[in-house]
């Protein structure tokens, strides 16, 4: 998406060093620099090196974590800072949360994002209301992170993406990387940040390639940025279905109609300002989510919409989500459950009164 | 006796400050003077006095809903405490947090919490903290919890997790027999919750919870374990709680008088005391001098709280997040 329309990186990125590089590869990356910059840091997580050896008692790094993604750090940092953990999520989470209040910065691969449920109680209870209800004596500078999204054959309780349950929660801020460039800038952002964040990261996006820059840089949580500008209809994506949006505003540019693709990044805070701006200038919008429906950030984006921006609305808005069902396991039912570039065509079509 | 008479006389004040602490907190509750909710702890002085006797304010200690006496065992300011029971301004936490929440992270107290069971995890954490900055010798953590929080699942994968990675952690363990209003006999599966600890491969203990001198002598050995690197310990510490589960509950619809009876004569203070006069360690004169303090440290703290200024309600926005960028007013 490097048009003469579109920046991804957004103004001043012009000429910059960088590289194409993976999701994956550069996820691991930016993990390694932020360990290398602050000792404090320190990593947790199921199988994040991933088996011993029983005699040496040495890790074997079989796994390199989950979908390989912290693969060699092991042999970087050691087994204190790249801790294996028990099949633990609500201990280890705890113990995440304790050891940010007294001093670490931890970070925690929860392996699949339906997890979270497990430890639930550590974000909701004490990562999130710690600083709060101790009248501001703490802070909890723990980032945690977690694969979501259907489309890979997970099924029900490996596929979720409900980041509207995390981003409800007042005390945590929520982050979702759409490209390379947006998870080297969020991953780098959460660390720094002195709140808990958590990071979603779509398995769809993980092998997909896209520019990153060299250079030190971190994106402002809370900032959402234009992928596309377009004059006709706004679309709304975050996480993956930002690439949804991309897909549907080329084939929406076949048929003449100019659509403008917001990548929101973060969904708590999240950016107010873009959304209305945009709408103010197309005065159309279709939102596009993977969570399902009821109580979304969808919805919350679309109340933010008709509250701030009604005046400028030539139509209703509009949401293309997944239904309020489970995931699927069979592979026909699971793409008729992800929103699709074809239902968002469809959708601003009906939108604009296009056939 | 090898405690000395410094200790002996903090051992005392404390005890003495957590009984009288609750008895003016349910009193000032009752009066309507404080705002909420509270959970007192009177009867189990024995169990945080005797294990913070160890501590610095480099240890770390986690605690509960009945969570007093564990704050003033760590050295927690009765003023502030009580003035955030009243939810004045001036409490520990301005009066965000309430009596199910007080905490002092200058005292290495890492608050108390209204979830049973929640804050174990915490102290591990603490305790991983240590271990990473290489300084277990200089601070542990405490998980304070109780009956009830022995069948939390947390608790489980929390030792779980401690042993494993050989953590500076005591599993504190106060068994008042009673979670609310059920009592442990129906709720715990085992005889001594301290036997599940073998199953995690740790030592467990069980003390006499109305002995502080019992339990300050457990508390040493597995502190001094975990100080040397050797691993966490689990004490289970057989108390009792005079009250009720909170301050407007009637003990009387599920505990016999007989029962009540049989732990008052068992008293944790009353036993500090005739054993200190019986050994000679203390006066009756010194005794008595620490109760006279006692009691006008109560009487100051009732005052202070009732004096102090109400939050101001601007602060309702206050220390939700470090930085937001998003207005966190709500809609009106």
């Amino acid at each position: 998406m490097t048009t003469s329309q579109t920046n991804p990186l957004g103004p001043g990125y012009e000429g910059v060093a960088g590289s194409e590089m993976r999701f994956r590869d550069i996820f691991r990356d930016t993990l390694r620099a932020e360990m290398n910059r602050d000792d404090d840091v320190f990593l947790m997580g199921e199988d994040i090196s991933g088996g011993f050896d029983k005699d040496t008692k040495e890790p074997l790094d079989a796994w390199g974590g989950p979908f390989a993604a912290t693969k060699g750090l092991v042999q970087e940092f050691g087994v204190e800072r790249i801790r294996d953990a028990p099949i633990s999520e609500a201990g280890f989470v705890g113990a995440a949360v304790g050891s940010a209040l007294t001093g670490m910065r931890p970070v925690v691969d929860l392996m699949y994002f339906d997890f979270v449920t497990v430890a639930f109680d550590q974000l909701l209870s004490n990562a999130a209301k710690s600083r709060y209800m101790f009248g501001g004596q703490t802070k909890v500078p723990l980032t945690l992170f977690a694969r979501s999204g259907a489309g890979t054959g997970h099924a029900a309780q490996h596929s979720e993406s409900f980041y509207s349950m995390l981003a409800h929660i007042p005390g945590l801020k929520v982050v979702v990387p759409s490209d390379p460039y947006s998870v080297k800038g969020l991953l780098a952002a959460a660390i720094r940040d002195d709140d808990p964040v958590f990071l979603v990261n779509d398995k769809k996006l993980i092998n997909l390639t896209g520019f990153v820059p060299d250079e030190d840089y971190v994106i402002e949580l809370g900032k959402g940025r234009y992928m596309r500008r377009g004059a006709d209809v706004t679309l709304v994506g975050m996480s993956y279905t930002s690439v949804v949006c991309q897909k549907a505003a080329e084939q929406l540019a076949e048929i003449g109609i100019d659509a403008e693709v917001i990548d929101m990044m973060s969904l708590s805070p999240f950016d107010e300002d873009i959304l209305i701006e945009s709408v103010a200038k197309t005065n159309n919008v279709v939102i596009v989510d993977e969570d399902t429906p009821r109580a979304s950030m969808a919805s919350e984006f679309a109340a933010v919409i008709a509250d701030k921006a009604f005046d400028h609305l030539d139509a209703p808005v509009k949401r293309v989500t997944s239904p309020h069902s489970p995931v699927p396991y069979n592979s026909a039912l699971e793409q008729e459950f992800m929103p699709q570039p074809a239902d968002v065509v469809g959708t601003v079509k009906n939108l604009l009164g296009r056939e | 006796m090898d405690i000395s008479k410094e200790k002996l006389e903090w051992i005392y004040t404390t005890m003495y400050r957590i009984r009288r602490f609750e008895e003016t907190m349910l009193e000032q509750t009752l009066k309507g003077n404080s705002m909420g909710v509270a959970h007192t702890s009177d009867g189990q002085e024995a169990p945080p006095t005797g294990i913070c006797a160890h501590l610095t304010d480099k240890d770390w200690i986690g605690s509960t809903h009945r969570g007093h006496g564990h704050c003033i065992s760590k050295g927690l300011e009765t003023d502030k405490m009580m003035a955030e029971v009243f939810g004045k301004a001036t409490g520990q936490c301005g009066g965000k947090g309430g009596s199910m929440h007080i905490s002092d992270f200058s005292k290495g107290m890492l608050g108390a919490n209204g979830i049973v069971g929640a804050s174990i995890p915490l102290a591990v954490g603490a305790a991983l903290t240590a271990k990473l900055k290489g300084i277990e010798n200089e601070s542990v953590g405490v998980s304070f919890f109780g009956d009830g929080a022995s069948s939390q699942g947390v608790l489980h994968e929390a030792m779980n997790l401690a042993s494993v990675w050989k953590l500076p952690v005591i599993f504190a363990c106060e068994n008042n027999g009673y979670a609310e209003a059920t009592p442990s006999w129906y709720a715990v599966s085992a005889e001594d919750i301290a036997s599940r600890a073998e199953g995690y491969g740790m030592p467990g203990v069980v003390v006499d919870g109305m002995d502080v001198f019992a339990v300050y002598d457990a508390a040493g050995e597995a502190i001094a374990r975990a100080r040397a690197g050797e691993g966490p310990t689990f004490i289970e510490m057989k108390t009792y709680r005079y009250h009720g589960h909170f301050h407007a509950d009637d003990t009387s619809k599920y505990r016999k008088p007989e029962e009540e009876e049989y732990y008052k004569n068992l008293d944790a203070i009353k036993h500090f005391e005739r054993t200190v006069l019986k050994q000679k360690l203390m006066t009756e004169k010194k005794l008595k001098s620490i109760r006279d303090d006692i009691e006008k440290e109560m009487l100051h703290a009732v005052e202070f709280a009732l004096s102090s200024p109400m939050p101001d309600i601007s602060t309702l926005y206050d220390d939700v997040y470090v930085n937001y960028s998003n207005p966190i007013a709500g809609l009106r």
